[in-house]
């Protein structure tokens, strides 16, 4: 569905916060951060969330893999579709519905970390919780933004963040991924 | 028969032609030129106005008695005044069915009572509209409605041997069976006519076979016995070739067309709206080219309403549920103009011929479709031809909505009919108050 | 769209994007919990005019699956008939706050109607309507045929182009074969109807199939599936229509058995939308067999009407043909532009 995304091109007013070098360095940081704080990816299954936090899920998965190489990445990447439990789906038109997919052993008994690109008001993340509790019932859920941009409406935090970045609230937040976009960079539009 | 009131008509173009000046009083054309004048008339301004004898309808459903929630002889007479007609032929289809002297006096009765147009009962073939036996024809056509066109509308008299005693019978009075040609084997439970559309819609298909199966074999029969025969609303092309061809072989048939079926296509069932749902159905863009051209050669004699009011109960429901029928009279005139003249395909003289003229010479309404002469009855229409307007069924004199051309903008307009002298409608609006003085 | 009447108004875009639903519906329902909170707070009534127990179950099943309240309302045994009737209900179940209605009606048209007629404000799901139309049962039909026949892997985004799929039976009088013709031919499939002359409407020259009065002909010609339509027995008497002389003379023309499944190519698949004839249209040994799908096409029914339900339902009015994958944003709710190709999380 790759017509169906957004234009790479960067509008004129667009800043460039962070490149692709920045990129991989902060994904690299949260996968030593993932294997610290679980005491190592035994038992960790990375969901994204799509669009974009399923190339990062497996960007973050092969980082897990260098550092320990008995890990099965296929093992370890799965998405997870939250649309279905959205609070929102009526204020817009109609959504994709995007696949979900979890690895062959479940999620139950497992350290879930959730992976997505920005977050910002928490209202992806708590559709999220809701359809891992009915997909299984993993030991713990962790959250990993790339990007996190504030302005919450929930009291959701994030376990791994690549970078905060304070926002206004008009201001829009945009990531582009080589899988999707054809190439990485975090992107401020919009008026201050 | 008069008022006492006198009209000026300045200025008119009888038949569209020329110019003149026309004096109506006592009920009859008093004079005609273009220095024709009179102090005491009330002063019509022709100027751009067509002449027309007044129309004679031969086949209008007025619903009295029975179902007067849907149009009463008042009401419906009304209308016809205001379509510029004189004269309407009432149909039988009533409850109870116009099949006795009794019940045709009766509609007579209230139809002069009203005084818009004369209404002819038309007098059901069989009882009940039954198809088995005879009605009292001649019981009927002696009574003071002296009824000369007997129908069955609405049903067909499908019996061969039924249609032969039928078409006999009447010779002894000079009457005419105007048959409804719908074989009805072939339309069991039909919703509209049969071919691409009814098949996409899944409707059940109404052939244009069963039609013109009728036609085929009642012309064939009053060659046989040599009676008249009167086909209504004929609907398809195939029809259209076999009155031709009767006609051809000299066979006294005469035959109409609807303002309906001159306009309008199956394609309008798309939207499953029942306004369009009509008995014969609409039929293909073909058919209504080949009526057309019938019409204008003179292979259909008439264009005659098929004015079917009906309630709201009986057409705001899905298709299948729904009442056959349109409203007409208040339209038909514009949908001639529109089809026909402003085609260039005939004339007003031709408009006068199967309006007017040879409608009542088929139902033998002597003292209507006359000549624009001095001394004949004053029944006449004016039409503005340049006139436009859109179609409100809400705005119309009928009691009922379903007219299929709500919201259609369509040309030409009555300025005024006259009945023997007296103003029905004067500046496209009904006289009530003249015919309440009057009656 | 707003409503779901018939399948000939739907782009080959939103067939695709229908079946890419369904599909996405489909994987939920193998898990262990099949309900999801999609439509929570929605109602849906079942107006079910015209008996159809396993329509009005997969409709019901489908919208409880995304925690809509389903209202069920059968016109059958109630005053209700015919005429205002549809009306007076109409406005009952606006009333009541419907948000969808699924209809099924003996008359062709009355969806359309009701969807038109303004008597209600909600979507209007034809669920068959007459002989006119049945476009849920042509969508799972379409999601059958693309799950097993347009090749390995992940299905999604395809159509069923090239495929070549023979209709067989009393097409005159089926709903499902005017949905299916309509669809397959969107989606790119070549149709090819059979069936005696008597059974073929008037005007199926104009439809995007081919036509053959031989079943065994085409068989011969390898079609990818065939799919046999119920043929009810009383057609055959003279009030019936007396469309054929005979169920045996039928069997023996248009009938599936083992003699024609056999002769049939291996991959190609059995259909029919139920309930069976069986010994009519289609022998045990035909409905029985491993090539027969009709089972699956059930469950299918569910996932393609969730699909509908939520395609129709889940979205803001007036704007749901949005195609866009991108949609995880965590845009607040408060942010009203209309956007969406926003990733602004």
């Amino acid at each position: 569905m790759s017509s169906a995304l957004p234009s790479p091109e960067a509008s004129a007013d667009a800043t460039v916060v962070l490149g692709g070098p920045e990129i991989a360095r902060a994904l690299t940081r949260i996968a030593h951060e993932i294997l610290e704080r679980n005491k190592g990816g035994a038992d960790v299954v990375l969901l994204g969330i799509p669009t974009r936090g399923l190339p990062l899920a497996r960007r973050l998965a092969a980082r897990l893999v260098a550092v320990e190489p008995t890990l099965d990445p296929a093992a370890l990447v799965g998405s997870i579709d939250v649309t279905m439990y959205r609070d929102d789906l009526a204020q817009h038109p109609t959504r994709t519905i995007g696949e979900t997919h979890l690895p062959g052993a479940g999620i139950d008994g497992k350290v879930v970390v959730l992976v997505d690109d920005v977050l910002f008001s928490g209202r992806t993340i708590r559709a999220a919780l809701d359809a891992i509790s009915d997909l299984g019932r993993p030991r713990a859920v962790q959250l990993a933004a790339l990007v996190d941009r504030g302005h919450r409406e929930l009291p959701i935090r994030a376990d791994f963040v690549g970078k905060n970045l304070p926002t206004s609230t008009t201001e829009r937040v945009r990531v582009l991924l080589e899988e999707t976009d054809e190439r990485d960079a975090v992107l401020i539009e919009g008026t201050r | 028969m008069s008022t006492g009131r006198k009209y000026l008509l300045r200025d008119v173009a009888p038949y569209g032609g020329d110019r003149t000046t026309v004096l109506l009083a006592d009920g009859v054309v008093a004079a005609i030129g273009p220095e024709v004048s009179d102090d005491d008339a009330t002063v019509i301004d022709g100027r751009g106005l067509v002449l027309l004898p007044g129309l004679v309808d031969l086949h209008t459903h007025l619903r009295e008695p029975g179902r007067e929630d849907a149009e009463t002889i008042r009401t419906g007479t009304r209308a016809a005044a205001l379509g510029g007609f004189t004269a309407v032929h009432a149909m039988a289809n009533t409850t109870p069915t116009q099949d006795t002297a009794g019940v045709v006096e009766q509609v007579w009765r209230l139809g002069r009572d009203a005084g818009w147009v004369d209404v002819h009962p038309v007098g059901a073939v069989t009882v009940g509209l039954e198809g088995e036996r005879l009605a009292e024809l001649g019981a009927m056509a002696e009574s003071r409605a002296q009824v000369r066109v007997f129908s069955d509308d609405g049903k067909c008299v499908h019996d061969p041997v039924l249609m032969r005693r039928a078409l006999e019978y009447v010779k002894a009075f000079d009457g005419v069976v105007a048959q409804h040609a719908q074989e009805p084997r072939l339309t069991e439970n039909a919703q509209m006519h049969e071919g691409v559309v009814s098949a996409e819609l899944g409707l059940a298909g109404w052939p244009a076979v069963a039609e013109e199966a009728i036609i085929a074999r009642d012309v064939l029969l009053a060659e046989h016995v040599g009676s008249r025969l009167h086909v209504c609303h004929l609907s398809t092309a195939g029809s259209v070739e076999i009155i031709r061809w009767a006609k051809s072989r000299g066979i006294d048939v005469t035959a109409e067309v609807t303002p309906h079926h001159l306009i309008l296509t199956d394609e309008l069932a798309r939207g499953y709206d029942p306004t369009f749902k009509v008995n014969p159905p609409l039929r293909t863009q073909r058919d209504v080219e080949a009526v057309r051209a019938g019409l204008a050669d003179g292979t259909i004699d008439i264009v005659a309403t098929d004015h079917a009011p009906h309630t709201r109960e009986d057409k705001d429901c899905e298709w299948a549920a729904a009442a056959f029928g349109m409203t007409g009279l208040e339209t038909a005139l514009s949908v001639v103009q529109e089809t026909m003249v402003d085609t260039g395909r005939m004339t007003w003289t031709d408009v006068a011929r199967v309006l007017s003229e040879a409608p009542a010479r088929i139902g033998r309404v002597s003292d209507h479709g006359r000549p624009i002469a001095v001394g004949e009855p004053a029944n006449l229409v004016l039409v503005d031809p340049a006139a436009r307007r859109v179609i409100n069924p809400e705005e119309q004199a009928t009691k009922s909505g379903n007219s299929p051309f709500r919201g259609r903008d369509l040309s030409g307009c009555i300025v005024a009919t006259f009945l023997r002298g007296r103003a029905t409608v004067l500046d496209g609006t009904s006289c009530d108050e003249d015919v309440v003085v009057r009656w | 769209m707003k409503h779901l009447l018939s399948t000939g108004s739907l782009s080959h875009k939103q067939a695709v994007r229908i079946l890419d639903t369904a599909g996405q519906m489909a994987a939920t329902q193998a898990r262990e919990i099949k309900k999801l909170p999609t439509l929570r707070g929605r109602t849906v009534v079942n107006l079910f005019f015209e008996d159809s127990t396993r329509t009005r179950i997969s409709f019901e099943t489908a919208a409880k699956r995304l925690s809509a309240d389903v209202i069920n309302f059968s016109a059958k045994g109630s005053s209700v008939s015919k005429g205002e009737s549809l009306k007076d209900t109409a406005l009952t179940l606006q009333a009541m706050g419907a948000d969808a209605v699924v209809i099924r009606h003996h008359a062709s048209g009355a969806p359309h109607t009701l969807a038109h007629s303004g008597w209600t404000h909600g979507a209007v799901i034809n669920a068959g309507d007459g002989t006119h139309q049945h476009p849920t049962q042509a969508l799972l039909d379409a999601f059958t045929l693309r799950r097993h026949l347009s090749g390995p892997g992940d299905v999604t985004g395809r159509d069923l182009a090239g495929l070549r799929v023979a209709i067989v039976g009393d097409v005159l009088h089926s709903r499902v074969a005017r949905s299916n013709v309509q669809l397959l031919h969107t989606l790119g499939a070549d149709v090819t109807l059979v069936a005696p002359p008597t059974l073929l409407p008037v005007g199926v020259d104009a439809w995007p199939a081919a036509v053959s009065y031989h079943l065994d002909e085409v068989i011969d010609t390898k079609p990818d599936a065939i799919m046999m339509l119920r043929v009810q027995r009383e057609r055959m008497s003279s009030a019936g229509g007396g469309f054929f002389p005979s169920p045996l003379e039928y069997t023996r023309g248009y009938g599936l058995d083992a003699r024609r499944l056999a002769a049939m190519p291996e991959h190609a698949i059995v259909l029919h939308p139920g309930p069976m004839n069986r010994g009519l249209e289609i022998s045990a040994d035909a409905a029985d067999s491993p090539r027969a799908v009709i089972v699956e096409q059930v469950a299918n029914g569910v996932a393609v009407r969730m699909a509908v339900l939520y395609l129709l339902l889940a979205g803001s009015e007036g704007t749901q043909d949005e195609t866009r994958h991108d949609q995880t944003n965590d845009q607040p709710n408060d942010q009203t532009t209309k956007n969406e190709t926003k990733v602004d999380a």
